[in-house]
């Protein structure tokens, strides 16, 4: 009997504890695991990211689903060797609701593979390697923002159109930078374009002297290039600087002039790129955005602010048709795989391997802005094909 | 490859060599003298960026920015010798390895506090803001032929002082035999202190000049302290001279092998230093 007493007593607590515990999770504040660079190269990136995602945020006033929010902001230093154990340590020992991150992509792999084994909702606001939604796709990873192939294929046809027939291709030598080159080389080739020749540079060597003599003795009819953050300036500069511009037009993925568009000063003028923002595009989210982001950070948003604000978004719109309710894990990423915002780069929804469908912009940098010439691609889906979930 | 155009990465090669040289300077002082592996040397190379970039906001002039820059790099070298290697001298190399490896992480965070993680340039100064045309299609900043320019004069002056003067004979000296420059009656504290003030604002001043040819951004120094260490092991530890050959080859090889052999590229420096480390072991001029 008084073993019976014991036992039942120890199971009203456990259940009580239960009970308490899932009344917790969902009282409690949500908590969001912020796994971006804080120190180092990508310092820019996460920061940003991490203004656009308060900034949705605060615009609820500071809730979600009524529920307050926790944030844990975690320096990933962009350091794919520390990826697992900072991803466990958010969500074993910081008991996460949601991870956020990361802008590298050699991080993501590291995560991803936490991702899988603990079932963490995971959205990654920017890292784009394809394989994330791919052949690594799983149903509690989202991404927020695009993946490499995505915004440079709508760059072939747009490079064809032009009348661009011989196009030398140059990027670093690292994944990022070769599935990037691949997007825009399969888009091109299928229109009948050439690919002259295609370098690779050291990653991640800014010395680019070798290169431009190369490239101005193959006389192509353009070039197409993937570089980013410093990188991506010294290149933009030094082609402006070779003389090269004017005869061969610099085409490029939006991340070889996103964010850096006063460093650039006048070499940057002309240069075309295809990306799925641009601070000028003219929507009223964009609008309302622009202006909030300004007011509130003294700075210009750029596309990896808008990324941020987009996850923000998104997990609003989730906990809004849930009230808060996180405790059925299936329902959440079900309705995280159904929200559609009216983002400021577009409509914005989500394929079934949770990757972004949205515009990707054609845009020419005039007087030191991207100003949006054409939508290179309307609703562009990425083809994900060995994604099973 | 023509003829004009194999001439012109020819003078790539010789204008990536030359800076190169400008900076592994610096390096190869600290190191063969004082015996000190200056990992932090490429953190100052960023620093000397930054600087000029601030300081030609500030002042409206890129000439001023670097005239007020060099005094601050030499003040920065006179105190870190000062305040942390000093102590550290009688101590195992491990230890200086370990601190300088410790200023790169201060220097890139104080560097990410003052000026933050977005990029930067520094507009190519008056009067060498124009080009010459190379080839039919090309174009070549005249500024970086002023940089060229420099860097050769800097090379000269730094044999001239190393050669021909009682300086110079003290540092010669001292790169093979410390205790017996110290034996006869040099007080190696005070040239040590000088040795490293000169190698970090040569490191600094080479980041000052380079600035408008580049992008100014954090970690710009990270890359360019490993190609350094390679040109002062090919060159010789220690030798002004290993440094300004070793830093040719580097750049000749570095601009030939992108374009003639680029698979190779990012290891063909790897592979002339092992060969000239199979020949001669402690290198060129040693």
């Amino acid at each position: 009997m008084k073993t019976f007493k014991k036992t039942s007593l120890a199971a009203l607590m456990g259940t009580s504890a239960l009970i308490s515990a899932s009344v917790m999770a969902n009282d409690g504040p949500v908590k969001l695991g912020l796994m971006l660079p804080y120190s180092g190269t990508y310092t820019a990136l996460g920061e940003a990211i991490t203004n656009g995602l308060k900034l949705a945020i605060e615009q609820e006033g500071n809730q979600l689903g009524g529920r307050e929010v926790e944030y844990v902001q975690l320096d990933s230093e962009a350091d794919p060797s520390k990826a697992p154990q900072n991803m466990s340590r958010l969500v074993n020992g910081d008991q996460v609701d949601f991870v956020i991150g990361p802008v590298h992509s050699g991080v993501a792999m590291g995560m991803l593979r936490v991702a899988k084994q603990t079932g963490a909702i995971t959205i990654i606001p920017n890292a784009g390697l394809g394989a994330a939604t791919n052949e690594l796709c799983m149903p509690n990873v989202f991404r927020t923002s695009f993946s490499m192939w995505q915004d440079s294929y709508p760059m072939g046809k747009v490079a064809y159109d032009q009348g661009h027939r011989k196009i030398v291709t140059i990027t670093w030598d690292y994944a990022g930078g070769k599935e990037d080159l691949a997007g825009f080389e399969e888009a091109f080739t299928a229109e009948g374009g050439e690919i002259v020749q295609q370098i690779l540079v050291p990653f991640p060597s800014t010395e680019f002297q070798s290169y431009l003599t190369q490239i101005a003795s193959l006389k192509p009819d353009a070039v197409y290039t993937f570089f980013a953050g410093g990188g991506g300036v010294s290149f933009v500069r030094d082609y402006a600087a070779a003389g090269l511009k004017e005869s061969m037009p610099l085409l490029g993925s939006g991340f070889l002039t996103e964010g850096n568009l006063a460093a650039l000063g006048d070499a940057g003028e002309g240069v075309m790129t295809t990306l799925h923002y641009a601070e000028t595009l003219e929507n009223d989210a964009n609008q309302s955005f622009v202006s909030a982001y300004e007011n509130a950070y003294g700075e210009m948003p750029d596309t990896y602010a808008v990324q941020g604000y987009d996850t923000g978004m998104m997990l609003v719109q989730a906990l809004n048709v849930l009230g808060g309710d996180t405790s059925d894990k299936e329902r959440l990423i079900n309705v995280l795989a159904n929200v559609e915002l009216a983002s400021p780069r577009g409509p914005l929804s989500f394929s079934d391997s949770h990757h972004p469908i949205q515009n990707i912009y054609l845009r020419e940098i005039r007087d030191g802005k991207h100003e949006v010439v054409s939508i290179a691609s309307e609703n562009l889906e990425v083809p994900d094909e060995a994604c099973q979930m | 490859m023509d003829l004009a155009f194999f001439s012109v990465q020819l003078l790539n090669g010789l204008q990536y060599g030359l800076l190169l040289f400008l900076i592994a300077s610096g390096l190869t002082l600290i190191f063969g003298i004082m015996g000190i592996i200056n990992l932090a040397h490429g953190a100052m190379y960023m620093i000397g960026a930054y600087l000029v970039y601030d300081l030609t906001l500030r002042l409206g002039n890129f000439w001023l920015a670097i005239m007020v820059a060099i005094p601050i790099a030499i003040a920065l070298g006179l105190v870190i010798e000062r305040l942390f290697l000093d102590t550290l001298y009688k101590r195992d190399h491990l230890y200086q390895v370990l601190l300088t490896f410790g200023l790169i992480l201060v220097l890139n965070e104080a560097q990410r506090i003052i000026w933050g993680g977005n990029v930067h340039r520094v507009v190519v100064p008056a009067p060498f803001d124009f080009s010459i045309q190379l080839t039919d299609n090309m174009q070549y900043s005249v500024y970086r032929l002023f940089v060229m320019g420099v860097c050769l004069a800097l090379a000269g002056v730094i044999y001239w002082v190393i050669r021909h003067t009682r300086l110079g004979i003290i540092i010669r000296a001292g790169a093979v035999n410390r205790d017996m420059v110290e034996g006869l009656g040099i007080n190696v504290r005070t040239l040590f202190t000088l040795i490293f003030s000169v190698g970090v604002a040569l490191t600094a001043f080479a980041g000052m000049i380079a600035a408008p040819l580049t992008s100014i951004a954090p970690g710009m120094g990270d890359s360019i302290l490993i190609t350094c260490f390679v040109v002062v092991v090919i060159g010789g530890i220690g030798s002004i001279k290993g440094a300004f050959w070793g830093a040719i080859i580097i750049g000749m090889a570095t601009t030939f092998g992108a374009v003639l052999i680029p698979s190779l590229a990012s290891m063909v420096i790897y592979l002339i230093m092992a060969a000239v480390l199979l020949v001669k072991p402690r290198g060129l001029f040693a």
